[in-house]
């Protein structure tokens, strides 16, 4: 067992400010475990009374090897790993992966899978959204919303489960395509989601956006500019809250993206409320897209016939011989992907999610790495904190949106 | 009803003292509100309201090991993690109880690397594992109805 080691004011001396060693200001230490910072997430706060002078985060505290792992693992196998990344984004992981994969060995997606994959792509986005409403909620003291967040997210973990089994990791994205089709109560179960949704908004934010209490905690809290916000490398809903219109879906469509009809949210405020509202918007144009690919969801297969990089279906197993070769060899060595390297980015719900590739030529990856978006987005907030109160730091870190999975990886 | 007519007047029940303080102890059984990962999530949706955990006597989560009786260890432990998580372990008062949620609190789950540690016992001593990745809320409470059974047929004298 490896005790933690206390650690005396000469080595944190270049991190920060004089008056902190002289004592004039107090060294406070905010997690990792702690209710507000989403996670596993350390700050060690530099404070003049309870205005926030510095703050430094500390990361790894849930680091989990992922990135490395997966170069041990065959291109199908390395999959499961993504799931677990960015909790929160589990079906956009998978995505991001198998676009990556699809890109480097050149594979062609039918498009009922690009269809089916926008779908849950957005219906993940809601759950992530409803969670970070809730949760943020909850950190400015709205307990109620968090409970209204948590059963409409019941609802979406329904639909994965149908066409799934599994609640949150789903791996049902593969490269090729997606496991199987979709089961028949799956349009069915869409629909009435996308029913009461808009309704279940319009709740959230007649709670929210015209509460006194809440305009309280969130109006000009913890502003960024967009020359700022650029610059720092922030993406997904911070950035757009500043004013900058960038969204991968409409800037670099991916999936058939192009042929959706959405708007993209934008606010010029860049504090913690316009946040709020361009995530509770978002949600709103998550249920057109949804809406739009289930009405013109095209039949067809789901996987790519490929079957030198795709698993053929289980009935073609009994009787053709190629088959079972096929099958026999893509679950016991894998395929060899061609040499080379390829970076692909989708937009998660916390901004561009992208995923790079490196190919030795054989059947596992030489290097993966995800350009994770809450790790770019989480090193702006000592300039975003600098100058509030601790108080408001907690609804700056919750405004952020980040998640420690897919900070430390 | 109940209890009333079968005491008649009196006003007197007897019971063994181990017996009405273990059924206390399930009854107001309190988590630390410690997440780590992805089981995080769903011990949340375990709170709210589809699931209402708080019918076990749970529906208030301390964010302080001092006033917690319960470690619910959601998620997958770092080895940067494993200290911190048996200093909280050690700051919270007898009696307390872990329940490992998860395939990577119980065992290291899908991670079998260098970074992650296999198997929170390692670190705390656990009284119950729920198994799943991550496990439903429905098999969340499972694990704790499990764990109060377990502290309903505890003594006084394992814990002196």
């Amino acid at each position: 067992m490896t005790q933690i080691q206390e650690v005396s004011l000469d080595e944190i001396r270049h991190l920060v400010s004089d008056r902190a060693i002289s004592g004039e200001t107090m060294l406070l230490n905010m997690g990792p475990q702690h209710p507000s910072t989403h996670g596993v997430l350390r700050l060690l706060l530099e404070l003049d009374g309870e205005t926030v002078v510095n703050c430094i985060p500390d990361i790894g505290f849930l680091h989990t090897g992922i990135e490395k792992n997966m170069e041990a693992k065959t291109y199908q196998k390395a999959e499961v790993m993504t799931d677990r990344m960015d909790y929160m984004n589990t079906v956009g992981n998978n995505f991001t992966y198998s676009l990556a994969v699809e890109k480097l060995i050149g594979l062609d997606v039918p498009p009922r899978a690009q269809a089916l994959r926008v779908i849950l792509a957005e219906l993940t986005r809601i759950q992530s959204h409803l969670v970070w409403l809730g949760t943020s909620a909850l950190d400015v003291a709205a307990m109620s919303v968090f409970l209204y967040c948590f059963r409409e997210r019941e609802e979406v973990l329904h639909i994965m489960e149908l066409v799934s089994g599994q609640r949150m990791m789903t791996t049902y994205i593969r490269p090729g395509g997606v496991w199987r089709d979709v089961p028949v109560e799956f349009e069915k179960a869409v629909r009435d989601f996308l029913k009461i949704i808009p309704q279940r908004i319009d709740e959230y934010e007649a709670m929210l956006t015209k509460n006194p209490l809440f305009l309280d905690r969130t109006l000009g809290i913890g502003p960024i500019s967009a020359e700022d916000a650029t610059n720092w490398g922030l993406t997904g809903a911070t950035l757009r809250a500043s004013g900058v219109n960038y969204d991968l879906r409409r800037f670099a469509p991916y999936s058939g993206y192009e042929q959706y009809d959405f708007d993209v949210p934008l606010r010029t405020e860049g504090d913690v409320y316009a946040r709020y509202i361009v995530r509770m918007e978002e949600m709103r144009q998550s249920v057109r897209i949804i809406q739009q690919a289930l009405d013109k969801l095209p039949l067809g297969p789901v996987r790519s016939n490929n079957h030198k990089f795709v698993p053929p279906p289980r009935s073609e197993i009994g009787t053709s011989m190629e088959a079972l070769i096929h099958h026999f060899k893509l679950w016991t060595e894998g395929f060899s992907a061609p040499q080379g390297s390829v970076y692909v980015a989708t937009e998660s719900p916390r901004g561009e999610l992208g995923c790079y590739l490196e190919s030795d030529g054989g059947p596992k990856p030489y290097r993966v790495h995800f350009r994770t978006p809450s790790f770019d987005n989480l090193q702006v907030l000592p300039f975003l904190s600098k100058g509030f109160l601790v108080a408001d730091l907690v609804a700056i870190v919750g405004s952020v949106d980040i998640v420690l999975g897919d900070i430390d990886r | 009803m109940g209890i009333e007519q079968k005491l008649g007047n009196m006003g007197v029940v007897t019971a063994r003292l181990e017996d009405v303080v273990n059924w206390s102890r399930t009854n107001a059984m309190w988590p630390m509100l410690f997440g780590l990962a992805c089981c995080a999530i769903e011990m949340m949706s375990a709170q709210s309201a589809n699931h209402d955990m708080s019918r076990f006597g749970m529906e208030l989560m301390r964010p302080s090991p001092r006033q917690s009786d319960l470690m619910i260890v959601a998620g997958r432990v770092s080895r940067k993690m494993a200290p911190v998580l048996r200093r909280l372990y050690d700051q919270m008062p007898d009696p307390k109880w872990v329940v490992a949620m998860g395939d990577c609190a119980s065992c290291g789950g899908v991670f079998n690397n260098y970074a992650v540690v296999q198997g929170v016992d390692e670190v705390v001593p656990v009284d119950v594992y729920v198994a799943g990745c991550p496990p439903r809320p429905e098999a969340l409470i499972h694990g704790i109805v499990t764990l109060h059974e377990k502290v309903r047929k505890e003594k006084f004298k394992d814990w002196a």
